[in-house]
């Protein structure tokens, strides 16, 4: 039986695009890495201290309360401690930078896939196999277009944390009852006013888990993405298990989780603040 | 009721409205007197609305009711284009409805045309006064405009003070009265209240029926308003639709349709108010405002009484105080132009009357086209009271509510 040239021909395909726009997509990833490299240093430039006081400070005014506040402080504390912070701040700024670049690509979509069934059909099946893709698939493509390093870990992450947010965004416009739209319709709304006044507003608190798993995957993605040079504290595991430093493979990990544990809490309080 | 004989706010012009893919082919099937199950079979179409037409004139309330599944909020729903019609015109003052663009018909839906839905259709993440301001909003007032308008609205509905609250910490009752504010915001022409009041518990019910008849009152709005509940129908509605399997079997008011049913279907539902059984004559009959005495009073007094009590006949009785006939205006005035002084030439002694037990649902047919009101005459002869036909079809309406309760 001939074998079905499946991934000879996606690797055509991927060859083509990149002898044809990588020099594209190689100019965009040195202005990116600029960009990133302006940011890391931008947070760099606080005293970690105080950066620590101020971070602490913002999740206190977004969550009231006390308990999260302390241990943002704690936490923060640790990691300067441990002698992390410069890989904390760069992992920081790579989640930042991929998550919001997920979500401006994927809430609108979640939108669109809401409003109109055929762009729903479509894009489905495609959420579907990206969810089940091992993320480490991502990584190789990622490599050619934008060379090893931080760039293409973006690349990574943003394609494999954006389904959820397409997904709970859709779902929270779904879930409107469609009574209230008949309603709305009935006052004459047109589709944006329907969309701002009703829709949107009802669905912010599945929009919000949405974001709070986009977070997260990136957060874990961009951990997996120091295979090819993201560097940050997913780095530091990298290179404790090549070194089978077991210690400081731990001291890193124990910094991701607190990352991530802030990150969370953060976001479930400001998506559920609202009612 | 209403003689007008301007032209009507809604018209309604043989209306039809099927659901599913092939309602082309469904609608000729239907047009050639195919029945709604075989259709539904043949072609998986589901007949909403078939053949209607209604006229609703303006300030005037026609209740639309039926069965479940009759076709009542489709058909109202297409008043509006929340259903798009299959076929059929709608006009609102002469102009079609069904024939407008999106952009015209939202300006008629947000101008003329007020919604009030079943379940509220409240916008949990608003304020009841937000709420009420919505179609305001999407008409682009000003918010210090629509705040002022909204509050008037609200007050309509008695609910000022609580402008600053969420839908969620108001009683059912309140919620509505929200919704109506909604729609009244807009000042429409025209409302349509799709079983507006069904979710109500039946007391705060008869509040909102009392308060809709109220506002009314003062400010003539053009309502169709749905229901399934002939006691609400008669309370509310200047003149009912009833409605089965999508057609519409008859339109009248309340008396015709209550007398003269024009089938089965509608017999039944009419049968289905129980109290025009459990009702007798006695408990539906007012105090005669006046009566005369053969002996002691002429057709001057008699007169004299008539236009105090701005009645057109009076009741006669005798030593005995049994009833023995009734003189009518027209004949007092005259005996009192040739200066008689008897009321025996004038009196009309054989009248209809009835016995204190007899069933209200039996007094329907017989006030049908009595010129007086009907006597209600008990065992010894004496009058007991007199039944007119407002207050038969008040006490109906309400006694019903309260037996439901
Ligand atoms: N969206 C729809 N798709 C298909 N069929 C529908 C749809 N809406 C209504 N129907 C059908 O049209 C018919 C009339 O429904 P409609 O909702 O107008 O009845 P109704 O008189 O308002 O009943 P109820 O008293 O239960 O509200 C029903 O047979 C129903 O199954
Ligand atoms: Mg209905």
């Amino acid at each position: 039986m001939p074998r079905i040239p499946l991934g000879s021909t996606i690797e055509a395909i991927i060859d083509f695009l990149v002898t044809h726009f990588s020099f594209l997509t190689i100019a965009f990833t040195r202005i990116m890495e600029n960009v990133i490299r302006y940011l890391e240093n931008g947070l760099l430039f606080l005293p970690p201290w105080l950066f620590i006081v101020i971070v602490a400070g913002i999740t206190f005014w977004l969550t009231r309360k006390w308990g999260i506040a302390l241990f943002t402080l704690l936490g923060l504390l640790l990691i300067w401690n441990m002698g992390l912070w410069v890989a904390t701040i760069s992992t920081i700024t790579l989640v930042l930078i991929a998550t919001l670049t997920a979500l401006s690509i994927g809430v609108p979509i979640g939108i669109l896939a809401a409003l109109n069934n055929g762009v729903n059909r479509v894009v489905q099946p495609i959420l579907d196999v990206m969810q089940t893709m091992p993320a480490f698939v991502y990584l190789i493509p990622a490599i050619p277009f934008f060379g090893l390093g931080k760039v293409a870990a973006i690349f990574a992450t943003v394609i494999f944390s954006m389904p959820p947010a397409i997904r709970l965004t859709c779902l929270g416009i779904q879930q409107v009852p469609r009574e209230l739209v008949e309603c709305a319709d009935a006052f004459g709304s047109n589709k944006w006013q329907k969309l701002f006044k009703l829709q949107l507003p009802l669905a912010t608190p599945t929009i919000m888990a949405g974001v709070n798993q986009t977070v997260m995957l990136g957060l874990s993605m961009v951990v997996i993405a120091a295979m090819i040079g993201a560097r940050g504290l997913g780095g530091e595991v990298w290179r404790a298990i090549q070194r089978l430093q077991m210690g400081s493979g731990f001291e890193a990990g124990i910094g991701i989780v607190i990352v991530a544990i802030i990150l969370d809490r953060v976001l479930q309080h400001v998506g559920t603040k609202k009612r | 009721m209403s003689e007008t004989k301007k032209e009507p706010k809604i018209r309604v012009d043989h209306l039809t409205k099927i659901f599913g893919s092939h309602s082309q082919e469904a609608l000729e099937m239907l047009q050639n007197g195919v029945g709604k199950d075989e259709i539904l079979e043949k072609t998986g179409c589901g007949v909403g609305v078939s053949d209607a037409s209604f006229t609703v004139h303006e300030g005037e309330i026609v209740v639309v009711m039926g069965l479940s599944g009759s076709g009542k909020s489709t058909l109202v729903r297409c008043i509006n284009r929340l259903i798009e019609p299959t076929a059929g015109q709608i006009f609102i003052d002469d102009q079609d409805i069904t024939s407008l663009t999106s952009d015209e018909l939202r300006h008629i839906r947000l101008t003329k045309l007020g919604m009030v839905f079943q379940n509220f259709a409240l916008f949990p993440h608003r304020t009841v006064c937000q709420n009420a301001e919505y179609g305001l909003e999407i008409q682009g007032l000003a918010s210090s405009k629509r705040r002022e308008k909204a509050m008037v609205a609200l007050e309509q509905v008695g609910l000022k003070g609580w402008e600053d609250h969420y839908p969620v910490n108001l009683s059912g009752g309140m919620q509505q009265r929200v919704g109506l504010a909604r729609a009244l915001a807009l000042d429409p022409d025209i409302l349509l209240m799709d079983e507006a009041f069904s979710a109500l518990d039946p007391l705060i019910r008869s509040d909102m029926q009392d308060e809709l008849i109220n506002l009314q009152n003062k400010m003539r709005k053009t309502i169709v308003f749905i229901s399934h509940d002939l006691d609400e129908a008669l309370k509310l509605g200047d003149r009912l639709v009833l409605m089965k399997d999508g057609a519409i079997v008859q339109i009248g008011t309340a008396e015709q349709i209550l007398t003269n049913p024009a089938d089965d279907y509608v017999a039944r539902f009419v049968e289905n108010v129980d109290m025009t059984k459990v009702l007798t004559a006695e408990s539906v009959m007012v105090k005669p405002k006046a009566m005369v005495m053969l002996s002691a009073h002429g057709p001057k007094s008699a007169l004299r009484f008539m236009q105090k009590e701005q009645v057109s006949q009076i009741f006669v009785y005798d030593r005995e105080h049994k009833v023995i006939g009734l003189v009518t205006a027209d004949a007092a005035s005259e005996a009192v132009q040739r200066h008689e002084t008897e009321l025996h030439h004038i009196m009309q002694t054989d009248f209809v009357s009835v016995v204190p037990d007899t069933p209200a649902a039996d007094l329907i047919p017989i006030m049908a086209n009595l010129p007086y009101p009907l006597p209600v005459v008990g065992p010894d002869g004496k009058l007991k009271g007199v039944v007119i036909r407002g207050s038969l079809l008040a006490a109906l309406a309400e006694r019903g509510r309260k037996n439901n309760a």
